[in-house]
């Protein structure tokens, strides 16, 4: 199993009801109602994706993450996934915080632009960082955001939203210190602040 | 349950299996149908095939509903064919709606002229053909005829109830008139009520059919049928049922049996002769009234006519899976969105998918690869819950 979606079958409550945005070929979902027997959902633009979800019997509607949430009443989901999907968004603020008034929850996993490797490449190679986890060259991203973990974290202060959980891993393991500097990924369990 | 005595994918057999259409006659005086117009149908005798078997709680059953001029041969072959029916590509053992699995169900609407009692059926109060003494019906009329066939079949709930272009509005329509009698829908290249567009493609069909001479008020049975009207609107059907790049890629700028332009109204191109084929091929197969009537029907389809389309989702249940074209202009892939959205609003689980093709409005009748491999693994996900 990817460790991302360990993380995330950790951090959500079974039995819950989840929605997934950019919920890819539906692996994560299927996960969540296999082992922890959530009810979920995923929305992905994607047609070959969405023929992987319905393989695995996971129920996905066809859309854009911008335009997506927008038909779901508040606090509808107990847990809103942007797993490894929120640097590709248009307009992430508004689509977190629209996470956060359908979801209890919110869980968001982020690609670190500024861990060691990216941060040698500037400096030392003069290029735009291309890693293992961000094999994309600047003319093929399909990121349309570039952020770290504290850049994230900063956001959720200024916005006033709780972080009730941070993870964070690299390619071998889970860290808890100098995550900023050493982590490829961030993962975090998010709650509108009081 | 259905039954799970078949791998999951059969190679599908290439022998030919044959089926015979059956008869359900029913609201017999004075115990008539209303129709939604306040008017009163009856006896009505309802044309339906089925295809593979009912287990034993009649648990297994898919309705399939046609498109407009489709009929209850959905799959399998008459004797004589010339080819099987209309959807025997994605009906049949080992198929999307695998007939080793699922006993499927596909009845004629009423109006229609396949068996089904419609305008060409005789009148019994006169003796004579409706033509246009048949009262107008609606899209739920006909789905309240099919409800009564199948509680003849003693089928208490449905598997599934599935169809494309009309037959997907009728199933929507079930939805909402039975939510508890359907464990599932599947509504293809459909929308939830006719627009402009749709009504003035419709009107022009109509007003070709009504102008020809020989339509005579609808009182041409037994006479000479308005043929010219009839090929003219399937023609019109047959433009808005393909694509403008399905239509380039077929027929081009193609020359039809020349070798230049004639310079005169005779047929230049492929596109004129095929449009001619089918029109004049519909002549054959098809009853003039009934297009009226069954256009009209679409016509008058809104399903939101009571109050906004979120509101009517109210109690419906059961899952959805809801297909569009990216190239169908007649029925538009954001129109299919729109009843997601409505669906979504209700907390109802829906899946939806928009295949990308170039085949317009017929891609729900083409495109069977994607389409099964969709409907095969829904129905699945059905089964399991």
């Amino acid at each position: 199993m990817r460790r991302d979606h360990q993380i995330i079958l950790e951090m959500v409550r079974p039995g819950s009801k989840v929605l997934d945005l950019g919920c890819g070929d539906g692996e994560l979902l299927f996960l969540l109602k296999e082992k922890k027997s959530c009810r979920g959902v995923g929305i992905e633009i994607n047609e070959q994706a969405i023929y992987g979800c319905m393989e695995k019997g996971v129920s996905v509607a066809q859309g854009d993450i911008d335009s997506g949430l927008q038909d779901y009443s508040d606090q509808r989901f107990d847990y809103v996934i942007l797993n490894d999907s929120l640097q590709e968004i248009l307009n992430p603020e508004k689509v977190i915080q629209e996470a956060l008034r359908v979801g209890r929850r919110v869980i968001v996993g982020i690609p670190n632009f500024c861990n060691f490797s990216a941060r040698l490449q500037i400096v030392f190679k003069g290029q735009v960082p291309v890693t293992k986890w961000l094999p994309y060259k600047w003319y093929n991203t399909p990121n349309l955001r570039f952020l770290s973990l504290k850049d994230f974290e900063l956001f959720c202060r200024d916005k006033n939203i709780l972080i009730e959980q941070r993870r964070a891993l690299t390619h071998h393991r889970e860290i808890r210190r100098m995550t900023n500097l050493l982590a490829y990924m961030g993962i975090y369990l998010l709650k509108k602040g009081a | 349950m259905p039954r799970n005595d078949s791998p999951d994918t059969m190679p599908s057999s290439s022998s030919k299996y044959f089926v015979e259409p059956r008869y359900y006659t029913f609201a017999h005086p004075p115990r008539e149908l209303i129709l939604k117009s306040g008017e009163k149908l009856g006896p009505i005798t309802l044309a339906y095939e089925t295809y593979g078997e009912p287990d034993a709680q009649k648990s297994n059953a898919i309705l399939i509903f046609h498109a407009l001029t489709g009929d209850a041969h959905a799959a399998g072959w008459h004797k004589g064919d010339k080819k099987p029916g209309w959807w025997d590509t994605m009906i049949g053992p080992g198929k999307a709606f695998d007939t080793n699995r699922y006993f499927v169900i596909c009845a004629n609407v009423i109006g229609g002229c396949k068996g089904s009692t419609g305008p060409a059926s005789i009148n019994p109060a006169t003796g004579r053909p409706w033509g246009l003494g048949f009262p107008v019906v609606t899209i739920e009329d006909m789905v309240v005829a099919i409800k009564h066939l199948i509680d003849h079949l003693g089928i208490e709930r449905l598997f599934c109830c599935a169809g494309g272009s009309m037959g997907g509005l009728l199933a929507l329509k079930w939805s909402v008139l039975y939510p508890e009698s359907s464990r599932s829908f599947i509504l293809i290249a459909c929308n939830y009520r006719h627009t402009a567009q749709q009504i003035a493609l419709h009107e022009v069909a109509r007003q070709a059919i009504m102008s020809d001479p020989d339509w005579q008020g609808g009182d041409y049975y037994g006479k000479t049928i308005p043929a010219r009207g009839m090929a003219v609107s399937r023609m019109i059907g047959h433009i808005t049922y393909m694509s403008e790049a399905s239509m380039e890629e077929k027929f081009g700028r193609k020359l039809i049996k020349k070798e230049k332009l004639g310079y005169d109204f005779s047929h230049d191109f492929e596109v004129e002769s095929y449009l001619n084929y089918r029109g004049t091929s519909f002549v054959q197969r098809f009853d003039a009234n009934s297009y009226l009537y069954l256009s009209k029907a679409l016509d008058y389809f809104d399903l939101s006519e009571e109050g906004n389309l979120v509101d009517m989702f109210q109690g419906v249940r059961g899952s959805f899976l809801i297909v569009s074209f990216s190239s169908d202009w007649l029925y538009p892939p954001y129109q299919s969105k729109q009843l997601v959205r409505a669906l979504k609003a209700n907390d109802i689980d829906v899946s939806s998918i928009e295949i990308q093709t170039s085949y317009g409005h017929d891609a729900f009748l083409v495109e069977v690869d994607g389409q099964s491999r969709l409907i095969r693994n829904f129905l699945r996900k059905i089964e399991r819950e």
